[in-house]
């Protein structure tokens, strides 16, 4: 009988031995990891912060939709891979072997590398082990400091303001997420933020975390400042857990690199969601997506591959929604306005595919309180973001998904104040009903 | 002889013949929408399934179409009760 080993409960690897028993019964299926709490929904981390859902909330298929995937799930580390044997190594069991195996062993937070980064009342967002630490700590937190432009660093800023936290937020750039947001886009999460009472400190650094018998009590910004402080959130990115792979000789980039079959350089080792660099054979290039929909579909494919099934993995446009300071926010595409120079990492809620900005014209169109930006190429729409209103952000991603020519609408996109949403709508009905659009 | 439809009515009739439908692609499992729904169905099960709320019990409140963060659930008009005819 075939033996399947998964490393990681994260999406990636749940999906995979999801798959793989649905597509046959008898299949060994091992599952190994050191995540006490298996597998939950990690990006609604940012919803139990807030109080908006409980604790067991996270955990998916409470009632009637459990599956009884039959799966032996060992929990523990993982030492060592051995692809010639075909063998790893777990700290609490000894080897077990394999005839597939997946890596599907996600990211983790990049660690705040300042005087003071070991005094207690640090705190991040990777899993639920760190949002119970926080809350925890809320009781006897008053202010806190927030670094990190990214969905980590505003989940952790609404997280800690909806529990009475004050809140100081810093940010390296000139605005919030500035490698993927406008200034005027950018401008409508911060307007309702400082509504909220947080204070934003724009080109600002932790210099130093200062403290006190052990314990945190203020930080030293890159500019002098000195911020009172009990807790110091940290959302600066991610990197994918390649360690493993490495020291299994797999060739590793940012991340484990696999073909378009998710295979990694030994043809039975597999890898999919975060931990996973993935060649696109079309441009030659390979990108990381840090995103919960992609991880899933990763799982999927790489479980086919295992089973045997060649199956392609077909990178669709990277899509979120996010809801950022109360504003209703969908990412279509490229988009981005290059990579950030001093980032090292990948954000985790994003995809590394939003900041390739072509060579194109960015086209915008908005109001106070809603916002619409595309990226119009010489035939195709590239990339979109949507803010606020959101009846367009569904055409749009077919738009861009299916490739659909727009030309005969590139005109009027590009034209300045134009109110353009309703033009895509209505070429959207014409090719989605299959008419001839003008 | 046609009476006026009132607003209510309209809304009434979307409740009846519309049903909760799923988008995979923007769903995160959160689960807010179970959490928030008033007689308990698991409505991100049938999101995580990429299906419809196909349970008798849905009340089509509109609860959880209105609570999900990410914008992943909508009404559509079903063909359940009219076979087919709008």
């Amino acid at each position: 009988m075939t033996r399947h080993v998964i490393i990681g409960t994260g999406i990636a690897g749940y999906t995979a031995a999801e798959t793989l028993r649905t597509m046959d019964p008898s299949v060994e299926i091992v599952l190994v990891s050191d995540d006490p709490y298996g597998f939950y929904s990690r990006p609604g981390l940012a919803y139990y912060l807030t109080g908006e859902i409980p604790e067991k909330q996270l955990f998916l298929f409470s009632k009637k939709g459990k599956l009884n995937l039959d799966v032996n799930h060992i929990k523990g580390q993982v030492t060592q891979i051995d692809p010639t044997s075909h063998t790893i190594n777990i700290n609490t069991s000894g080897k077990v072997t394999y005839d597939r195996l997946l890596l599907a062993t996600g990211a983790s937070g990049v660690p705040l590398d300042v005087p003071g980064a070991n005094l207690q009342g640090l705190v991040k967002l990777d899993d639920l082990q760190d949002t119970r630490k926080i809350l925890s700590m809320i009781r006897n937190t008053k202010t806190a400091v927030v670094v990190g432009g990214g969905v980590v660093g505003i989940e952790l800023v609404e997280g800690l303001v909806a529990r009475g936290v004050k809140v100081h937020y810093l940010l390296r750039g000139d605005w919030f997420w500035s490698n993927v947001l406008g200034e005027i886009e950018s401008g409508m999460v911060e307007r309702p933020l400082a509504h909220n009472e947080v204070t934003l400190h724009h080109h600002e650094e932790i210099a130093e975390i200062l403290g006190k018998r052990g314990k945190v009590t203020g930080v030293r910004t890159s500019t002098g400042k000195i911020l009172q402080c009990e807790m110091v959130a940290v959302g600066i990115g991610v990197k994918a857990r390649v360690d493993l792979a490495q020291g299994a000789g797999l060739k590793t980039e940012r991340g484990i690199m696999v073909n378009e079959y998710l295979q990694t350089s030994a043809s039975d080792v597999f890898a999919a969601g975060d931990a996973a660099q993935i060649l696109d054979p079309f441009s030659g290039h390979s990108s990381i997506d840090n995103l919960w929909y992609p991880g899933r579909k990763q799982g999927r494919i790489a479980a086919f591959n295992m089973a045997g099934q060649k199956e392609m993995y077909k990178r669709t446009v990277a899509t979120n929604v996010l809801l950022l300071a109360g504003v209703m926010t969908t990412i279509i595409g490229a988009i981005g306005s290059g990579r950030d120079e001093g980032q090292v990492s990948t954000m985790r809620g994003s995809s590394e595919t939003w900041q390739q900005l072509p060579n194109t014209i960015a086209s915008e169109s908005g109001t106070d309180v809603s916002h619409l930006r595309l990226v119009v190429g010489e035939q195709k729409l590239l990339g979109a973001l949507v803010m606020g209103d959101q009846k367009i952000s569904r055409p749009l991603r077919d738009l861009i998904n299916a490739q659909v020519d727009i030309s005969p609408i590139r005109n009027q996109l590009l034209q300045p104040n134009e109110q353009f949403g309703q033009s895509v709508m209505d070429y959207w009905l014409k090719t989605k009903s299959g008419g001839q659009a003008r | 002889m046609t009476f006026p439809i009132s607003n209510e009515t309209r809304h009434v009739k979307t409740l009846v013949t519309g049903h909760v439908v799923s988008d995979p692609e923007r769903c995160i499992q959160c689960g807010i929408c179970s959490y928030n729904c008033p007689i308990g169905i698991d409505v991100r099960y049938y999101a995580w399934l990429g299906q419809f709320v196909e349970d008798s019990y849905c009340l089509t409140c509109g609860e959880c179409v209105e609570r999900c963060p990410r914008g992943v659930l909508h009404f559509e008009k079903t063909e359940l009760f009219t076979g087919g005819q709008k």
